[in-house]
C-alpha cells in the first residue's frame, strides 16, 4: 500500500461522488452536478473518470484503462499506475479479466458482462451544449424534454451533406426521456450502449456531471426514418489480425502514401493474433523476414 | 459516560465502506436484486445493513430522519458520532430510515426538482424479510423481469409515476439490502 487514504481521495469527497452516482442510476441519462476535485493530473486527462473509478474500486477489484481503445498510451498507462499506487488493486489488460474499465473514447469489442464496471471519461457531457451555451437554458430543455435543437442539428448535416455527418459523440435518447451525450466514442460503439449486461458510469471532471446507465438500460440513437442510424467504420479488415467486425484506426507509415487499418481495441487485435489470425501488412512483413 | 454510540463503525473505514458502497451500487443498478451489506454494527433496533448504507453515504451535508421507532437517544448519538449528519425531519431530509408504516406519509419528502431530479430524498426501509418473491419489476437495470418483496406495491408505482422525479428506495433487512429507484415499473401486488 501507500500513503495515501485507499483510491486517493479522502472519504468524504468519495461519499459525494457515491450519492451523485446512486442519483445517477436512478435518473439514467440524467447529469448530476458534483463537487469535481482537483486531481493530480490536468483537466482534459480524465479526472472524471478517475474521481469515478476512486469512489467505485474495492480492493478486491482488477482495473483496466483503455484510451482510444489501446492500454499502452500515456494517459492509460498513467492512470493505471496512479491507481495501482494509491488503491493497491491488480490491473489487467485483458478485457475479460477486468472488473472495472476506464475508457477514454471506445467500448472494448469484447462483449462486456454483468460483473463488469464501464467508466467513460466525459469531455463535454452536455450534448446541447453547441447549441445552446448556457447551462441554464440546456437545463431547462432537458426538463422541458425540448430536444427538437437537436434534431434540427442532425437534419443540417443531411441537408449539407446528405447524411448524418456526426460520427462521434453521437446523441442518444435514455429509456425515452434523457437526450445523453455517450462521450466522444465513435458511433461504431453506439449499438453497444444498449442493453448491456454491465454497469456504464460516466463522469466530466472539468464540467462537474456524472452520470450513469444501468445495465439492459434502453439507449436509441436518434435519427429521422428515412435516415436511420447507421454504426460505421472504414471498410477494410485489420492489417494486423484480419478482423471485420472491430474499429478501426487508419496508420500512416511513410511519406509515400503507405498506410494500414489496425483495430483500436489493441487488446481484441493481440488476442486474436495469438489466436492466430494474421493481416494482410503483418503476414508480408512475416515473409518478408522469412 | 455512554460509550455504545462510539462503537460499531467501520473497522476499516476506506475498505468497508468501498465494499459497501458496491453492494449499494449494484442494488440500485440492478433494481431486486439482494444483496449483502456487512461491517457494520449500529445499535438496536437499526439492521446492520441500513447502518451501513448510513455509514458509507451520510455525512455533515446530508441530513437524515429517523422515523418511529428509530428515533432514539442511542441512535440518534450513533449516527451524530460516526456521521455527523444533522438529524431533521421529512421534509429536509437527504435520506430518511425507517418501518414502512413509520415513514409515511410519503409526499413528505423532497422528490426533487424537474431541472434537478437528483434533489430528492433516498428512504431507507427496514423490513422483517426481503424475499425475490411478490411485485414484479421491469425497467432499466433489470433484463426482462424480476421479484422482489415490497412494502406497499400501489404507492410504490405512484412514486415511479412521478419520473424522473420521485424517491429512491433501499430496501434493508439484516444484514441483506435491496433497491427500487423510482425508474422501475411495477405490476401486480
Amino acid at each position: 500500500m501507500s500513503d495515501y487514504n485507499f483510491a486517493y481521495l479522502d472519504e468524504q469527497t468519495k461519499r459525494m461522488i457515491r450519492r451523485a452516482i446512486l442519483k445517477g442510476l436512478a435518473v439514467p441519462g440524467y447529469q448530476v452536478p458534483f463537487a469535481s476535485r482537483e486531481m493530480p493530473m490536468p483537466y482534459g486527462w480524465g479526472t472524471g473518470g478517475v474521481q469515478v473509478s476512486a469512489a467505485t474500486l474495492t480492493p478486491e477489484d482488477r482495473f483496466k484503462v483503455i484510451d482510444q481503445g489501446a492500454d499502452d498510451t500515456t494517459n492509460a498507462v498513467s492512470i493505471r499506475k496512479f491507481f495501482e499506487r494509491t488503491a493497491g488493486v491488480e490491473v489487467t489488460e485483458e478485457t475479460e479479466a477486468a472488473t472495472i474499465i476506464q475508457t477514454r473514447h471506445r467500448i472494448p469489442e469484447a462483449p462486456l458482462s454483468e460483473d463488469q464496471i464501464l467508466v467513460y471519461q466525459v469531455p463535454i457531457p452536455e450534448p446541447l451544449r453547441f447549441l445552446e451555451p448556457r447551462e441554464t437554458e440546456t437545463r431547462k430543455m432537458h426538463s422541458l424534454e425540448e430536444y427538437g435543437l437537436m434534431h434540427v442539428k442532425l437534419y443540417e448535416d443531411i441537408s449539407q451533406h446528405g447524411a448524418i455527418a456526426t460520427a462521434y459523440a453521437y446523441p442518444v435518447k435514455v429509456e425515452g426521456r434523457y437526450v445523453m451525450d455517450p462521450s466522444p466514442i465513435p458511433k461504431f460503439d453506439n449499438p453497444k450502449l444498449a442493453d448491456c449486461p454491465a454497469i456504464q458510469l460516466f463522469g466530466a471532471g472539468r464540467e462537474q456531471r456524472i452520470y450513469a446507465l444501468p445495465p439492459y438500460s434502453d439507449v436509441v440513437s436518434l435519427d429521422f426514418e428515412d435516415h436511420p442510424f447507421e454504426a460505421s467504420k472504414a471498410d477494410h479488415p485489420c492489417d494486423l489480425c484480419d478482423a471485420r467486425d472491430s474499429y478501426l484506426d487508419e496508420v500512416i507509415t511513410d511519406d509515400r502514401g503507405g498506410r494500414m487499418f489496425v483495430c483500436s481495441d489493441t487488446d481484441y487485435c493481440r488476442t486474436r493474433q495469438a489466436q492466430g489470425h494474421l493481416g494482410a501488412q503483418l503476414a508480408a512483413r512475416q515473409e518478408g523476414a522469412a | 459516560m455512554q460509550t455504545e454510540a462510539l462503537e460499531g463503525g467501520f473497522p476499516d473505514a476506506p475498505l468497508d465502506a468501498a465494499r459497501a458502497f458496491r453492494a449499494a451500487m449494484n442494488a440500485m443498478a440492478r433494481p431486486g436484486r439482494i444483496e449483502t451489506l456487512v461491517g457494520a454494527v449500529p445499535p438496536a433496533p437499526l439492521s446492520p445493513a441500513a447502518g451501513a448504507l448510513i455509514l458509507t453515504l451520510c455525512d455533515p451535508g446530508t441530513p437524515v430522519h429517523l422515523a418511529g421507532a428509530l428515533d432514539v437517544a442511542g441512535l440518534r448519538d450513533w449516527i451524530t458520532f460516526h456521521t455527523g449528519a444533522p438529524l431533521v425531519g421529512p421534509a429536509q431530509a437527504a435520506f430518511a430510515v425507517g418501518k414502512w408504516e413509520d415513514l409515511q406519509p410519503l409526499d413528505a419528502y423532497r422528490i426533487g426538482t424537474s431541472e434537478y431530479p437528483d434533489r430528492s430524498a433516498t428512504l431507507i426501509v427496514e423490513m422483517p424479510e426481503l424475499t425475490p418473491q411478490g411485485a414484479v419489476l421491469t425497467g432499466p437495470g433489470i433484463k426482462e423481469s424480476t421479484r422482489l418483496s415490497l412494502p406497499d406495491v400501489a404507492a410504490m408505482r405512484r412514486n415511479a409515476a412521478l419520473f424522473p422525479l420521485g424517491l429512491d428506495f433501499f430496501l434493508t433487512s439484516a444484514n441483506r439490502v435491496a433497491a427500487l429507484p423510482r425508474s422501475t415499473q411495477l405490476e401486480g401486488n
